[in-house]
């Protein structure tokens, strides 16, 4: 296939601005608040704000703004708030609060997530995330999260990829877990006080945007089929990120990006889509129906020593294999942050391993990571301790003992670092439509650090949208809650029943599964680790090419008025195949390396991502018109507290 | 593996249920249960038949969306182990599995294998909280706690609510999830200003939508957390606790 020339794909449009407030960056989040508009407590009922997501964004949203008197909408599509995805993240949740003499500081922590996502952060954002680290750990404690602690009692707390110190905060292997649970507990709290109405089991197919405000959701009830609208003063989207689109992932099976996407179609510009984290340390993938690469928490890292055999193919049982027949390549290329260092690159590290044929396993698609020498010095009992879990799901999906055979580990796809492109306010280019958690962008640049995630969206729902939402109101107090009558509503209403019509209507020969499957395969060759501009291109003319076939082959069996997940499915799957096509497009627009996003084009000798400050300082933040044209719009990033320099590990 | 599947098939809560009988050909050891039901529906879809509807989520037994009842059994044929978790490498080949719902008067089936898990969430919604508003909590260093109280604490909450201990008991209590979410909360000092009037209302609750405990123990069997039997003990005592002191704390 020929190359697309990128001209063709896409135009440049004006430039966004992040609304960022003049001066040093460590104190527009200080200055910004008090600048910020409030609502009277006693007008604050007279608000409502809908909140689409309960994962720790969502829900600490939710509940926050209820705790303040606000009426709150809530709408999730699993069948219980507690079972968004962020209960899934098992490593930590990162804190700025320096109290060990480690050497911490909240301008280090701003450092390493600035470096750690190569510059392509808003260096702002990365400050609020800091400051408002501290009260995270101290809430998520006070509403019944138990963080491990150190034998005197105080918070426990470890290392993770990408930073020196130790700043990340934990329970067990289930940090996720636990803070998703604290956070839902009090979702429940407010719904049982009546500030939050929740809806479960129902999906946001829809945007209403009325008055160039976003006014209100389109939802389906998944028990009943049934259409219905929700109008509120503001929207908040807390719908999680969209890694999924490769199929196997590690997020869940219904994670989805179709709330994004339709606000994204409705007008919300996407930062970044071709940002993608590949988590160095997932389960390989053994056959066509494993349903997804289940990851091992990075934390595994801190003990545990990741190597290949030096000689490609070498069949020797790993343990019988001597030291100095093993490639500690992390160790080797890295000495400074050896099996620490940060994703990006241990991922990409390797693939290089993989593609040379010293991958090991039965399909030869995975590396070793060894806890020999930490079960010989550190002992048997706190391994278990510190890993147990872990070790039990790797021996359930494997079938072996990790404490006594190394874990075999690949590549996965695991979080987008791009989302919905958002101000300094956290409101996208659509007023009125707030985004949080991994759904927005902002934090994390062009890689993310290990325990910023559970941070990020921690701090987005309890500490900036509570602050940030009642400031876009303020101005509103008077204005009432969008009438169903509003042709707004019924054009939303209408929009989403033809959908779901058309895609009943292909009767097709095969189900969204397999579309899936095949886009996951394209993805992971063509906008994966690493991304070439011939590979890129040859992605875009095989999602288009499988778009075709979807629209034209896809069956559904079972009618919309009831559970039919086969139709859920189908809706996702039909967003992902538009989505991926936009992020190869980003991809290959994007002619530079820079964390996460490798382009082959551009690396150093050393083989490291090869970032171009002079042309590509900016975020992307896409449009794509009503009748599909794709436009970037850029936002200059400017980094004056952390200088910009080349990351490098070694 | 060959494998015969009996399936529970049901329209929606309003209808009678039956079973169906599907022939799996190519199954393989390594697959989970889900996996399995993934390549029957792909099969289903095929040949024009409606596909079993079941929830799973994360599949890596955390979230507690799935749940199925396997062979009589909830969640499968392992121990503690959720739907997700359970492969095939645990039936011979040739062998007949019968699926049906988390089995249990307080989840009505929703179609298939879905059931109405929210009574669950109506048990937090009574007190399974801790009310401190956000931006209001102390220092979370000045509240020392011992460390083996703190991991006490996770050990009860590490549930991952997916209600198999619900489905588990012949009278369809749930006093191992209630028992562990008080346990959980009175275990950390930050629950302990409420730990009076939460058992009070949780208790409440589990007798209105559940059935009582009567030690059976079967829950603890099939708990994919591992929560131990001795937090149904944690119900009674708690209620009693706030009984006898009548006071919120």
């Amino acid at each position: 296939m020929t190359e697309l020339a990128i001209e063709e794909l896409r135009s440049i449009g004006s430039p966004v601005h992040g609304n960022v407030p003049a001066g040093a960056p460590a104190a527009a989040w200080e200055s910004r608040k008090f600048d910020y508009r409030l609502v009277n407590p006693a007008n604050r009922k007279k608000f409502t704000v809908i909140v689409v997501g309960t994962g720790l964004a969502g829900a600490a949203c939710a509940a926050a703004l209820g705790e303040l008197g606000y009426h709150v909408q809530s709408f999730t599509f699993h069948d219980s708030p507690r079972r968004a995805h962020s209960v899934a993240a098992q490593g930590g949740i990162n804190a700025a609060r320096a109290r060990k003499v480690d050497n911490d500081s909240l301008a280090r922590f701003v450092k390493d997530t600035v470096k750690g996502g190569d510059y392509r952060a808003r260096e702002a954002d990365c400050f609020r995330l800091g400051e408002e680290s501290g009260r995270v750990i101290d809430h998520m404690n006070a509403i019944g999260a138990p963080f491990a602690r150190e034998y005197g009692g105080q918070l426990a707390t470890r290392s993770f990829g990408g930073v020196q110190v130790s700043r990340t905060y934990y329970t067990r292997g289930q940090t996720g877990q636990q803070l998703q649970v604290a956070a839902s507990q009090s979702l429940h709290r407010q719904i049982a006080a009546g500030s939050v109405e929740l809806h479960t089991r129902h999906e946001m197919l829809d945007l209403v945007i009325a008055d160039g405000r976003a006014q209100g959701i389109v939802t389906r009830d998944l028990i009943t089929g049934e259409i219905a609208c929700t109008t509120g003063q503001a929207v908040v989207l807390a719908t999680g990120g969209y890694g999924t689109v490769y199929y196997n992932s590690t997020l869940a099976v219904n994670s989805n990006a179709t709330a994004a996407w339709r606000a994204h179609r409705r007008g919300a510009l996407l930062a970044a889509p071709s940002f993608v984290q590949f988590h160095p340390t997932t389960l390989p993938v053994n056959s066509e129906w494993q349903s997804k690469t289940t990851l091992m928490s990075e934390s595994l890292r801190n003990d545990g020593r990741i190597w290949v055999p030096v000689t490609a193919g070498d069949p020797r049982d790993p343990n019988s294999i001597p030291e100095a027949d093993r490639d500690y390549y992390l160790e080797r290329k890295y000495p400074a942050y050896g099996n620490l260092a940060p994703r990006d690159v241990s991922s990409r590290a390797a693939r290089e391993q993989i593609d040379s044929g010293h991958g090991v396993g039965p399909l030869r698609n995975s590396v070793y990571l060894d806890f020999r020498d930490a079960m010989a010095t550190v002992g048997a009992a706190k391994m278990r301790e510190r890993y147990g879990n872990l070790f039990e799901t790797y021996a359930n999906a494997t079938g072996e003992d990790a404490y006594l055979t190394p874990m075999r580990i690949a590549p996965g796809a695991h979080f987008t670092m791009g989302g919905l492109w958002s101000d300094f306010d956290s409101m996208t280019s659509v007023p009125g439509l707030f985004v949080g958690g991994e759904a927005g962008w902002g934090y994390h640049g062009a890689n993310r650090l290990g325990a910023n995630s559970l941070l990020s969206a921690s701090v987005d729902g309890w500490f900036t949208l509570p602050y940030a939402v009642p400031n876009y109101l303020a101005p509103l107090l008077g204005t009432p809650v969008l009438s169903h009558d509003d042709p707004a509503v019924a054009d939303a209403l209408r929009r989403v029943q033809e959908r779901i019509r058309s895609l009943l209507a292909i009767d097709g020969t095969q189900g969204p599964q397999h579309f899936h499957r095949r886009l996951g395969e394209i993805m992971y060759r063509g906008c994966g680790v690493s991304r070439s501009a011939q590979g890129l291109t040859a992605a875009i003319g095989e999602i288009r090419a499988l778009r075709r076939e979807f629209w034209s082959d896809l069956r559904i069996i079972t009618d919309a008025d009831q559970l039919n997940q086969e139709l859920e499915r189908a809706g996702r799957v039909a967003d992902f195949i538009d989505l991926a096509e936009l992020m190869c497009i980003d991809a290959l627009d994007r002619d530079e390396s820079c964390g996460a996003h490798f382009r082959s084009e551009h690396q150093t000798a050393g083989g490291e991502a090869l970032r171009d400050d002079t042309h590509w300082q900016f975020v992307s933040a896409w449009e794509t018109t009503t009748d599909g044209r794709r436009i970037r719009h850029d936002e200059d990033l400017v980094f004056t507290a952390v200088p910009l320099q080349t990351r490098n590990y070694t | 593996m060959k494998l015969t599947l009996q399936v529970w098939r049901q329209e929606n809560t309003g209808t009678a249920g039956g079973f169906a009988r599907y022939e799996v050909l190519d199954a393989d050891g390594r697959m989970s249960l889900l996996e399995l039901l993934d390549m029957l529906n792909e099969t289903l879809v095929a040949a024009g038949v409606p596909p079993v509807a079941f929830d799973s989520d994360c599949r890596e037994g955390v979230c507690g969306a799935c749940g199925i009842t396997v062979d009589d059994r909830p969640h499968g044929p392992l121990a503690n182990t959720p739907t997700c978790r359970q492969h095939l490498r645990s039936f011979a080949d040739g062998a007949v599995i019968k699926l049906e719902p988390f089995r249990s008067a307080a989840f009505p089936v929703l179609r298939d294998l879905v059931v109405d898990r929210s009574a669950l969430d109506r048990l937090i919604e009574a007190g399974g909280f801790v009310s401190v508003d956000a931006g209001t909590a102390p220092d979370a260093d000045s509240q020392q706690i011992p460390h083996s109280t703190a991991v006490q604490a996770l050990d009860y909450a590490a549930c991952i609510g997916c209600g198999a201990c619900v489905a588990a008991c012949p009278n369809s209590s749930a006093q191992l999830y209630a028992g562990s979410k008080l346990l959980h909360l009175s275990l950390l000092n930050q629950g302990g200003a409420e730990r009076g009037s939460r058992a009070h209302a949780i208790t409440r609750q589990l007798d209105a939508e559940f059935g009582p405990c009567s030690t059976y123990g079967e829950c603890a069997t099939v708990c994919p957390a591992g929560i131990p039997l001795t937090a149904i003990a944690a119900v009674p005592k708690e209620s009693l606790r706030f009984w006898v002191r009548s006071r919120a704390d």
